[in-house]
């Protein structure tokens, strides 16, 4: 018991600490400031495009680490769960070899279609993602393995093709799965700070995200970094409580 | 419309051979104990699982032939399964769910739905279209898995233990509405079992499967009237014996001699029911030509007989009534004369 309290104390104390500290009566005032309303925007919008980009290549990456068989899919599962151990500044710089101007990729992006990513928005979902991906896949990964697979079979004796079967029996089968991982994805991308910083720099409005803003706030002014930091405490337990009632009160 | 098929297919430590055979209309059961083989081979048919060899024909058409590489998709083949548990889709309703495949043919929404409904009614459950598959009984599961599996206007039908997961009433009913609605189905059924009385109840023909292999085949009344193994026997509940004839006299054993009134010559089975077998407290004079001393083994409840299985020369079965079992004491350990009539036993070659 003594021991489960103390580890119960020491998650919620600093959230207290937090609140305790907060500059209540300035809230208001500090919360309007083009500054941190462009951070916030800037992280909303990042994180659900990060969780976009995850589901789209991290479902079937899952559907097929959970469905199929081929020579090395253990090395192919744990490539995948990398980025979950990996310092995410390590995954900045890695990103930085291979996008950067002059990496594997990037001079090749830069030089045929002109598309540069460090530094620019698209630099910010791309590091979110690549740290966020894991969530998503392991989560759908796991929603596939425990689905009944004789579904999709019933499915391809009516006539319907792999992807008819995915669509329209696996995926709405495993849909409270996929939104946990969704919503576990994009927690991740909204609190992503290290591949951020790295790769996409700390420009204010264009790679500057909350996380960010709450680092910078904390070297000049206390007070903004605490009520940055609620914004997102807020954030994340508004949208996890939400999507908790609505998605995930079944599994 | 016509399915020619052998059915091999090798798992470690199992192979299942099976050649089967049906005609336009003809329902087939596939009769056997777990683990025999029956559910590979309705697989198999399915294109669930590929053949290791030999071949299925449907109507001249190869489906799966791995000698010539070929293989056909369970998505092209159009063959209905009907599976165990059904397999209804969770989140589809009824008419949905039998409107999928439908749907799959390249139908629009509508028209699948249609038809879907048509279908309902025609398995009586117009009423329930718009249910849930957890809303729905047992046996209105079982119907709407038929209706979703004959919406496709499938070549071939499967089914796989269509009346196991439900309880004895509901299958009484389940059955008659089942072997209705299979006598409208065109094309040859499949029919997967290992309820004796399902099988003959539902199917044209019987093939026995054992161990991957087939036994017997042969309508209701050959088989249950001349069973060739142990299973058979058991199942339409037969004494079995093989042995070698010549003439009346049948030999089975090194030291028993069972006389029957079909004579036949070489090696044979020698079938007949527990109720022929007559049990005496002393050796019976006069007319029954068989009589040989034995030793109970064992009692028990059977319908309202009592089935006393004994030891001795012979191993048999026997059911009497229990008024005489209570007179002649009859229970484990007790030395009793067994007879049987000559008429009541049959031998057939082997």
């Amino acid at each position: 018991m003594v021991p489960a309290a103390i580890g119960l104390a020491f998650l919620v104390l600093p959230l207290a600490g937090l609140l305790i500290r907060a500059p209540w009566t300035t809230l208001p005032h500090r919360l309007t400031e083009p500054g941190v309303l462009a951070a916030l925007r800037l992280s909303l919008l990042t994180a659900t495009l990060a969780t976009a980009v995850c589901l789209l290549a991290g479902v079937p990456l899952a559907w097929i680490l959970a469905r199929t068989t081929f020579p090395g899919r253990r090395l192919v599962r744990a490539l995948v769960t990398v980025p979950l151990v990996l310092p995410p500044v390590v995954g900045g710089v890695a990103l930085l070899l291979v996008f950067g101007r002059r990496g594997l990729l990037g001079g090749w992006l830069d030089s045929t279609f002109g598309v540069t990513l460090p530094f620019t928005t698209t630099g910010v979902v791309l590091a979110e993602a690549f740290v966020a991906m894991p969530f998503l896949v392991i989560s759908v990964e796991g929603a596939l393995r425990a689905a009944d697979a004789r579904y999709e079979e019933a499915a391809a004796t009516l006539g319907a093709s792999r992807w008819t079967a995915f669509r329209r029996v696996t995926l709405p089968l495993i849909a409270p799965g996929v939104a946990a991982g969704a919503v576990l994805c994009w927690a991740r991308a909204l609190g992503e700070f290290g591949a951020t910083i790295t790769f996409a720099g700390n420009f204010p409005g264009r790679t500057q995200t909350m996380p960010l803003a709450v680092y910078l706030a904390l070297e000049q002014d206390l007070d903004a970094a605490i009520v940055l930091s609620l914004v997102l405490l807020a954030v994340s337990v508004l949208i996890l409580a939400g999507l908790r009632d609505r998605w995930l009160g079944a599994t | 419309m016509s399915l020619d098929a052998r059915l091999v297919v090798r798992r470690p430590g199992f192979t299942l051979d099976a050649p089967l055979r049906a005609e336009p209309g003809e329902v087939v059961a596939l009769l056997g104990p777990n683990g025999a083989g029956k559910t590979t081979a309705l697989r198999a048919l399915a294109g669930l699982i590929a053949l290791d060899e030999g071949h299925i024909r449907l109507h001249d058409e190869a489906l799966d032939e791995p000698a010539a590489r070929r293989f056909t998709a369970p998505e092209q083949r159009r063959i209905g399964v009907v599976f165990q548990d059904y397999l209804l889709f969770p989140h589809l309703s009824a008419l949905d769910n039998v409107a999928f495949g439908p749907r799959c043919r390249g139908l629009s929404r509508a028209e699948a739905r249609a038809r879907a409904g048509e279908l309902l009614g025609r398995v009586g459950l117009a009423e329930h279209a718009r249910k849930k598959p957890r809303q729905l009984s047992g046996g209105q599961a079982q119907r709407v898995a038929l209706a979703r599996a004959l919406a496709t206007e499938p070549r071939l039908l499967l089914l796989d233990e269509p009346l196991a997961a439900l309880d004895a009433r509901t299958r009484l009913d389940t059955r008659a509405h089942l072997r209705a609605h299979l006598g409208g189905h065109d094309g040859p059924t499949v029919l997967v079992t290992h309820d004796p009385l399902d099988a003959m109840m539902l199917a044209d023909r019987l093939v026995i499967l054992e161990e991957g292999r087939v036994v017997q085949t042969g309508d209701a009344a050959a088989v249950t009237s001349r069973p060739r193994t142990d299973y058979v026997a058991r199942l339409v509940g037969l004494n079995l014996y093989r042995g070698h004839a010549e003439g009346a006299h049948v030999r089975i054993g090194p030291e028993f001699t069972l006389t029957t009134a079909s004579p036949q010559s070489g090696d044979v089975f020698v079938a007949f029911p527990p109720a022929a077998v007559a049990l005496y407290a002393v050796r019976p004079e006069g007319s029954p030509r068989n009589t040989w001393p034995a030793t109970v083994t064992a009692v028990a409840r059977h319908g309202d007989a009592l089935r006393i299985e004994l030891s001795g020369p012979l191993a048999v079965a026997a059911d009497v009534t229990p008024a005489a079992a209570v007179s002649l004491g009859l229970e484990p350990g007790r030395a009793v004369w067994a007879s049987l009539k000559a008429t009541e036993a049959t031998a057939y070659p082997a």
